[in-house]
């Protein structure tokens, strides 16, 4: 039996969930169907993650309001996991695994370290943005972030935004700010009109989502939105009401081109170039990654069934390549499925017909969510004209100039960059510049393989000295007797 | 500490399909701001046009909340003795917010 209370002892358990969004909390469900003892931690204050955030504590619908399709899953999810008696660890964050898996959590009342059997990491994904001139400024924000911003805040990033970069959160935040009232001055995309028609075969495959995303586009141009394609952003410059956001014509890869660049006056900026999976803790414990651009970038390698090369830890959902939340379900219960079929806890015919199922399961909605991570890749052009001046890190105002210079010295990969030029070595560890940095140098010295990434490190989120000494006093440190002389 | 923004004369809070909890006050650097229960820190303080919640560490740039989700460490603020993103952060009656600047003077 776990005592929460007992903060002394390493609790040991079956299978340790870290991220409570699709993946994780389908996971979680399916091992404790299992007979698993099994406990799921986030971060964030309930289940559901960034794709299905539910309204916080206080908040509730209008009457007469039905809520959105997503809010809706999410809300039958988090239902679940109270029905099942998942146990969960909510507002609790991971700050450090060692190799014997062993997992250390600052929960509000301090540190506590489990030892799960099995560690799932089903973390999800950040969001990538190429840096531009002006793109620190407050009131320029990712669209993730005007995505919360509209879906758990009921807020809008901006009374008149400018929504810029490439894939589905474009339009789903361009008609978000509509519907809550707002002014989109202008979708500003990466994609062609072509890319988009080419996904289509894809699309097919959830007509819900085809329909919904056709929708968006007509109440754009409904709402006489101008939709400029092969558009990038150029420079934010701070005015007296806001921004002045200047874009320009792009190619292919991202790259600028000849052609008329417009001005939008603006009092808010939402950009995102697509999403990049959460690798910290696969990276921190040295699995093996490889590098895929369709899928996000670099990820752990796995199989099916979510086994890194690492024993013992796995991988699901976005984390482990952009797939879509739909996908990441199936691939969570696949995670589970094989963590309880390693542990001796499903017998070999129910592992291979359970297996047979959720891979069928997952086929379909992962064609899609690959199609639209297709329309998120990075495009190297648009990091080659990063301009030099432009801050590149944010935690630590590092600037393309001052890469490019580390790399000429002979900076040949990621962490010899990080540690000429402290570059990701700020207290977001790399998450927010990582995958840009990684192309910048690849741009001066190779392939993405050869520049490689930051390497893990702890602690995985910032923690004060208190928070992980606790109750830890001088009189607790252990002295050796001394030896017999 | 300058408002980076000073265009915030109509509301960013919309009042569309949700109703919001109780209304409230917190405090950021000992001025009162006003708020809704279920918001965030950084969601208040945007609100009310406060974009600007601290400088960079080598140029002195204005910086605020980018990611919302506890990810990019833009937005970190000083509750009691901790230093956290103020996305992460819900408000509640009273809590006293400082910014990074603001504790450092008061340290002098």
């Amino acid at each position: 039996m776990i005592n929460p209370a007992d903060s002394s002892a390493l609790r040991k358990i079956d299978l340790l969930v870290m991220g409570a969004g699709p993946a994780g909390a389908r996971a979680a469900l399916r091992a404790k169907a299992s007979g698993l003892s099994v406990v799921l931690v986030d971060e964030n204050n309930d289940a559901g993650g960034q794709v299905w955030r539910p309204l916080p504590d206080g908040f509730g619908r209008l009457p007469g309001i039905v809520a959105p399709v997503e809010a809706r899953d999410g809300d039958a999810l988090r239902h679940e996991l109270r029905q099942a008696g998942v146990l969960c660890l909510f507002g609790h964050k991971v700050w450090n695994v060692g190799s014997n898996l062993r997992t250390d959590v600052i929960s509000p009342e301090g540190s506590v370290s489990w030892l799960p059997s099995a560690l799932l990491v089903a973390t999800g994904t950040t969001e990538r943005v190429i840096p531009f001139a002006g793109w620190t400024a407050p009131g320029v924000m990712g669209l993730a972030a005007a995505t919360i911003l509209l879906k758990s805040q009921n807020m809008l990033p901006g009374r008149r935004t400018l929504v810029v970069g490439c894939g589905p959160l474009l339009l789903a935040v361009a008609n978000g700010i509509l519907k809550a009232g707002g002014e989109v001055a202008a979708v500003i995309d990466l994609a062609s009109r072509m890319d988009w028609l080419r996904t289509l075969s894809a699309l097919r495959a959830r007509p819900d989502l085809l329909w919904q995303g056709m929708r968006w586009q007509a109440n754009l141009r409904l709402a006489g939105v101008p939709m400029l394609y092969r558009h990038g952003i150029e420079s934010v410059v701070a005015t007296q009401a806001g921004f002045d956001a200047r874009v320009q014509p792009v190619d292919a890869t991202g790259a600028p081109v000849d052609g008329a660049g417009r001005v939008f006056s603006v009092d808010a900026v939402t950009v995102g170039h697509g999403l990049v999976p959460g690798t910290d803790v696969t990276r921190l414990l040295r699995a093996r990654h490889y590098y895929s651009a369709d899928i996000g970038g670099w990820v752990a390698e796995s199989d099916e069934m979510g086994r890194t090369s690492v024993p013992g830890l796995f991988v699901a959902g976005d984390g482990a390549g952009v797939a879509g939340a739909a996908a990441a379900g199936a691939h969570g219960e696949l995670a589970a499925l094989a963590c309880a079929h390693d542990l001796g806890r499903v017998s070999q015919q129910n592992y291979a017909l359970e297996r047979t199922g959720l891979l069928a399961q997952r086929k379909q909605p992962a064609r899609f969510g690959r199609a639209m991570a297709g329309l998120m890749a990075l495009r190297e052009g648009a990091v080659a004209a990063i301009k030099p001046e432009t801050v590149v890190c944010r935690c630590e105002d590092v600037t393309r100039a001052e890469i490019d210079a580390a790399a000429k010295e002979g900076a040949c990969d990621l962490n010899q960059l990080k540690a000429w030029t402290r570059c990701g070595m700020g207290p977001c560890q790399g998450r927010t510049c990582g995958d840009v940095v990684g192309a910048l140098l690849a741009l001066n010295v190779g392939s993405r393989e050869s520049v490689g990434y930051f390497t893990g490190r702890a602690p995985l989120r910032p923690v004060s000295l208190a928070e992980v000494a606790g109750q830890y006093t001088y009189a607790d440190i252990p002295i050796p007797k001394a030896a017999p002389l | 500490m300058a408002n980076s923004f000073s265009g915030a004369d109509a509301s960013l809070r919309t009042d569309r399909a949700v109703r919001r909890g109780p209304a409230l006050q917190f405090t950021v650097d000992d001025q009162p701001v006003d708020a809704f229960a279920g918001e965030s820190v950084a969601a208040a303080l945007f609100a009310v046009g406060r974009r600007e919640l601290r400088q960079s560490p080598r140029d002195s740039a204005p910086r605020g909340m980018f990611c919302m989700m506890g990810s990019c460490q833009e937005c970190l603020v000083w509750v009691g003795q901790r230093q956290v993103p103020a996305c992460q952060v819900p408000v509640t009656a009273g809590l006293a917010v400082q910014t990074l600047s603001f504790r450092r003077q008061h340290l002098d």
